[in-house]
């Protein structure tokens, strides 16, 4: 077990460096002058200025030292600083990060709860009319973009019928309070986990009918168990098994789901730090986000393969 | 089809027994691949309705001139805000387009950098995918590692980056969609290519002299082109969904020019959204129907071809 990780995490290490190779190069290959963001170009400055400015830069320098140079700097967690605010890339993102993962925790939550029960209740009801029902739902579920969603429970549930608080993440001018945070948190976080219910509701339920033929099921079920025990602790706990992989290849939909509801519900998140970065051609911003998801998203397969490894122990582990 | 029945088997002897002869032949007599293949596609009751839909909204998009006769750029500044009416059947927008005449010109736009996009995804991935799995190796592993990188990345991130770099239009939206899905078709391909590339037939073609070229081309590729529809027709809705998602932030189809996801970036101000509803909830209905239509169509398309298929 011990080797099979440190053999995932060495595979990892090379990936992550080609990420950051690429990383860099996209950024080299843009129209303009980096100065630019320094010097806005209507403004006029000697050439000799530019040349030492560009030189005090080290935009002199290689591409291949530039490159070093950056790495160096950003393995010690120096992202650079934000082109017009000066703010440190890092600041930046500390400050929005904890409001995109709890946004994203909670999508998390009620998409696996919902989708497995679901998934499990369509199962055992196979064929019946909640069965199809629920599988165009999903159908539905996984054919509605989530921009489109958030503007739909924007429009129904904020604007129609007050229920819910049409943005921010609190309510300006009063203290903190867990309820409040709740009232907003709900229906962003609902309407980003639509995608993942749908998805897990469909995963669980093939998972399901797999392991109900079993003759493990068959057996449980001739000695009298009660049927509760025979889905929810024979058939479920198996069933378990390949959904624990989704939950992980799923994280990278939540992030791009968060730039679009974070822009539509004006969550002060991550994603629309990323996109207020895109819209301004902050690149050193874009560059430190686009890193820092690609570490979350490796780590997140990386611990997905593993819990994987752990809870089947029929993984081979070379 | 002309079944022997039991009346004609007790009105005459010999005459009946040669009839139901010629019916036994008739359906033992083998039924092509293909013809099999259309008629479980043609079973699957939601693919059917999915083949429906998305010839209908092809339909409509590709004569749209006939369909409605305001122009999808026709300002009318007295008709500004309009609610739905006889004149314009989805309302007009803040400068008194026809949001119906919109509507059905975008789709235009979006299906088309649908299907562009998945062209190119599709011939990069299978280019990439034929050389991985047909030669193996140092080739394959670098391929491999390759799209490895490339899906790390958020899909939607990755492709604001580069669209954020490239500048929004038609063209580039095609272009950054299809370089940046190439990783999956890549994939498929290489998985089949891995399988095929020990067959008999293909170590005969080896044997007796073929190149390379002509063996991966002629002999090995038509095996997965049953995978490449399913992906395409799948690739298609991810496609439009992606384009719309650009669009929406601005990112991708400019205005004027129409686009689902253009229609609907009007929307992110509030008070648009929320008292004219009727000049973005029509491209909202088209991507999710058409999305909708593809996939099932995908979905009976995979059950036709090769119910054991994973995509």
């Amino acid at each position: 077990m011990g080797r099979y990780i440190q053999r995932r995490i060495a595979i990892a290490i090379p990936i992550l460096l080609a990420i950051t190779v690429l990383i860099f190069l996209l950024l080299q290959l843009t129209p303009g002058d980096p100065l630019d963001s320094y010097v806005p170009p209507d403004q006029p400055l000697p050439a000799e200025q530019r040349e030492a400015l560009r030189r005090q830069l080290g935009l002199d320098r290689p591409l291949v030292i530039r490159y070093l140079y950056w790495l160096r700097e950003t393995v010690q967690g120096n992202l650079g600083y934000r082109a017009k605010t000066f703010e440190p890339v890092t600041d930046a993102i500390a400050h929005r990060i904890g409001p995109t993962l709890l946004l994203m925790g909670t999508a998390m939550v009620i998409g696996i709860t919902v989708g497995v029960s679901l998934g499990v209740l369509a199962a055992v009801k196979q064929y019946s009319i909640l069965d199809t029902v629920l599988t165009v739902l999903a159908f539905l579920g996984v054919s509605l973009p989530v921009y489109l969603a958030g503007l739909l429970g924007l429009y129904i549930f904020s604007l129609r019928v007050s229920w819910f608080p049409s943005g921010g993440f609190q309510t300006p001018g009063e203290p903190f309070s867990v309820l409040d945070r709740l009232h907003h948190l709900i229906l962003p976080a609902s309407i980003i986990a639509i995608n993942y219910v749908a998805s897990t509701m469909r995963y669980t339920r093939s998972a399901m009918l797999e392991v109900l033929g079993q003759d493990y099921v068959r057996t449980a079920r001739a000695k009298g168990l009660n049927e509760k025990l025979v889905i929810g602790v024979h058939a479920l706990r198996n069933a378990l098994l390949p959904v624990v992989t989704i939950i992980g290849a799923y994280i990278p939909n939540l992030l791009g789901g968060a730039v679009f509801i974070e822009s539509i519900f004006s969550w002060p998140g991550m994603g629309r730090l990323f996109l207020d970065g895109v819209e301004s051609r902050d690149y050193p911003l874009i560059m430190g986000m686009t890193l820092i998801l690609a570490i979350v998203i490796l780590t997140a397969n990386l611990l997905t393969d593993i819990a994987y490894a752990i809870v089947d122990p029929r993984i081979r582990y070379d | 089809m002309t079944d022997a029945t039991p009346t004609q088997t007790a009105a005459s002897g010999s005459r009946t027994l040669s009839a139901a002869a010629a019916a036994f032949e008739k359906q033992a007599r083998v039924v092509s691949p293909a013809r099999q293949t259309i008629r479980r596609f043609l079973r699957h009751r939601l693919a059917v309705v999915g083949l429906v839909i998305a010839t209908l909204i092809v339909l409509l998009s590709i004569f749209a001139p006939l369909v409605t006769e305001h122009g999808p750029n026709t300002i009318d500044l007295r008709a500004r805000n309009q609610g739905p009416s006889a004149e314009h059947w989805f309302g007009t927008d803040r400068t008194g387009r026809d949001t119906f005449a919109r509507t059905i010109y975008a789709g235009r736009v979006s299906l088309a950098v649908g299907v562009v996009a998945v062209a190119i995804s599709v011939a990069i991935g299978s280019i990439l995918g034929a050389v991985a799995g047909f030669f193996g190796g140092w080739v394959d592993s670098l391929i491999m590692r390759f799209t490895d990188v490339i899906m790390t990345f958020p899909p939607i991130v990755i492709i604001l980056t580069v669209a954020a770099l490239a500048g929004p239009g038609v063209r580039n939206t095609m272009l950054v969609i299809g370089l940046l899905n190439w990783p999956i078709p890549c994939r498929l391909v290489r998985a089949k290519f891995l399988a095929i590339r020990e067959m008999e037939f293909v170590v005969a073609a080896r044997a007796l002299g073929a190149p390379r070229r002509r063996i991966i081309g002629l002999h090995a590729f038509p095996n997965v082109i049953d995978v490449l529809i399913v992906y395409a027709s799948l690739g298609i809705a991810t496609a439009i969904l992606l384009e719309a998602g650009l669009s929406f932030l601005g990112l991708g189809v400019q205005p004027p020019t129409p686009s689902w996801g253009n229609m609907l970036n009007p929307a992110r101000n509030v008070s648009i959204l929320e008292q004219y509803p009727w000049q973005w909830m029509p491209a909202g209905a088209a991507i999710v129907l058409t999305v909708l239509a593809v996939n099932f169509i995908g979905d009976g398309l995979r059950d036709a071809l090769d119910p054991r298929m994973k995509i």
